[in-house]
């Protein structure tokens, strides 16, 4: 299975550590070209600002879009659900956003650092899963077809559309390997892989 | 549910969040949007860059809140801003205007020649310089969450960044080398907590992300501090002291994705302008060095 990570900037060497540890070894992505023979794509935690101008001059841009065509599945935590989503709640020219998942987020909706937190959120499907949500932004609006799989305080913070799955927290850093498992199983499922 | 604030994941968390990026220093909100427009993960709000202060002289302290605040509404990625070492209550201010990342550094002149500050009593987390594993984790133990070389800074000369960078690595690597029972005596050598010790020899790393700082100046800088181990790297003086601060800026965020492909490093690194003028360290006066204040 041909996993890749996008590796502009950010925690990808984390999400590497846990999708290691469920023994699939990943691609570092950093150009256009390794985009092509993907069966899944995690977009990390970072700065959406950074990695929106990287995907610009590196010419990622158009084969990220591509992805959505093709089915691919990808797997966005916090920066990475930002730019996964269709639109920013204040629009933004410094942020892309690839429209893989029908909703709209706002950067930085908690607060500042000194907001960011640890809970316990309850997952469709898994059960009681650590989550750290770090300057996380918020999903204000969501889509008829996408799937809320969990919520803090009642604001979905794990969706799913497709083979599409963003969360506004991070698996990676706790770690815990339950929703990384879960983006494994999307891939297995979604396409005939050779 | 319960829901926690200040903790430790919550603060490595978001230096894990910076890795793979350029901390930029700015003196304004015009810099600041230079800065966030070229790719920077985060700025570092400060009064005078470090290059100033070293030929201004006199006591350099806290920027100005208004300056640090006016810099908050300019951007959207964190910010961070420097206290003295030792200076709890400038780091108590910090953390009321909702700064995002305290830097105690050796940088502002120091507030305490003994104590640093107790990191642990702030939701918000620390970043310290360190030249050597022992301040390492010591920093680490006073409850640092992110570690960076010191470097020299405001010299543009990454001579003492990269002494530092490789003195770090190479006690990492030495204490893998140990025998368990031979870390008992490791960690008095190195004045640092057993435990931090014995998992620096477990891991071969320190438990936060390990950034450099102190004279980079040009994108080959930035990608040398990368291949030693680091990162993400900090920017003093090395941006808005040079003549094409926008270009400049671009080019080393660049140079730290692309920081292991020569080619592109060369693609970048063409017709940046002049960067700052630089220092020789070693014509510097010992009490004009940065990097010996810090204990």
């Amino acid at each position: 299975m041909n996993i890749g990570v996008l590796a502009l900037q950010g925690d990808f060497e984390e999400h590497a550590a846990v999708l290691r540890s469920l023994g699939v070894d990943p691609v570092l992505v950093t150009r256009p070209e390794q985009l092509e023979s993907l069966h899944g794509l995690v977009i990390p935690g970072g700065e959406s600002t950074t990695m929106t101008r990287l995907i610009r001059v590196e010419g990622l841009e158009a084969p990220l879009r591509q992805l959505k065509e093709r089915g691919v599945p990808v797997f966005g935590t916090c920066a990475g659900i930002i730019l996964m989503a269709r639109a920013l709640a204040e629009p933004d020219d410094r942020v892309i956003t690839f429209g893989f998942l029908d909703i709209v987020v706002a950067r930085n909706a908690y607060g500042r650092q000194r907001e960011s937190f640890e809970t316990t959120l309850q997952v469709q499907g898994i059960g009681a899963v650590k989550a750290v949500f770090i300057r996380a932004p918020r999903v204000v609006q969501v889509g008829t077809e996408v799937e809320v799989l969990a919520e803090h305080e009642g604001d979905p913070v794990l969706v799913r559309q497709g083979p599409f799955l963003g969360a506004t927290f991070h698996p990676e850093v706790v770690p815990t390997l339950e929703i990384h498992q879960l983006f494994l199983d999307l891939v297995r499922s979604s396409a005939p892989i050779g | 549910m319960a829901i926690l604030t200040g903790t430790l994941k919550t603060k490595i968390g978001l230096a894990q969040m910076l890795k793979g990026g350029v901390i930029m220093d700015v003196t304004n909100p015009e810099q600041a949007k230079i800065a966030e427009e070229a790719g920077a993960v985060a700025v570092m709000a400060l009064e005078r860059v470090p290059a100033d202060i070293r030929k201004q002289g006199g006591v350099a302290r806290m920027a100005d809140p208004e300056i640090i605040l006016k810099i908050m509404d300019a951007v959207s990625i964190p910010v961070m801003a420097k206290v003295r070492i030792g200076h709890f209550v400038e780091a108590q201010i910090l953390e009321a205007l909702g700064v995002d990342f305290i830097d105690e550094s050796e940088v502002l002149t120091p507030a305490d020649e003994e104590h640093h500050i107790d990191k642990h009593q702030f939701k918000v987390p620390f970043v310290c310089g360190a030249r050597n594993l022992g301040e390492a984790l010591r920093r680490i133990a006073e409850g640092a969450a992110l570690i960076r070389t010191k470097g020299e800074a405001g010299t543009g000369n990454i001579v003492e960044a990269v002494r530092h960078m490789r003195l770090i690595q190479k006690e990492i690597r030495e204490l893998q080398s140990r025998r368990p029972d031979e870390l008992f005596a490791e960690a008095k050598r190195l004045q640092a907590p057993l435990e931090l010790v014995q998992y620096v020899a477990e891991h071969g790393k320190l438990p936060v992300p390990n950034f450099a700082a102190g004279g980079i100046a040009t994108p080959a800088d930035a990608a040398l501090m990368m291949q030693l181990g680091a990162e993400s790297v900090f920017v003093g003086s090395g941006i808005f002291k040079s003549e094409n601060p926008l270009k400049r800026a671009k080019a080393i965020v660049e140079a730290v994705t692309y920081y292991n492909d020569p080619k592109k490093l060369a693609e970048i690194s063409r017709g940046l302008g002049e960067a700052m003028p630089g220092i020789d360290v070693s014509k510097l006066k010992e009490e004009e060095l940065l990097q010996t204040r810090g204990w």
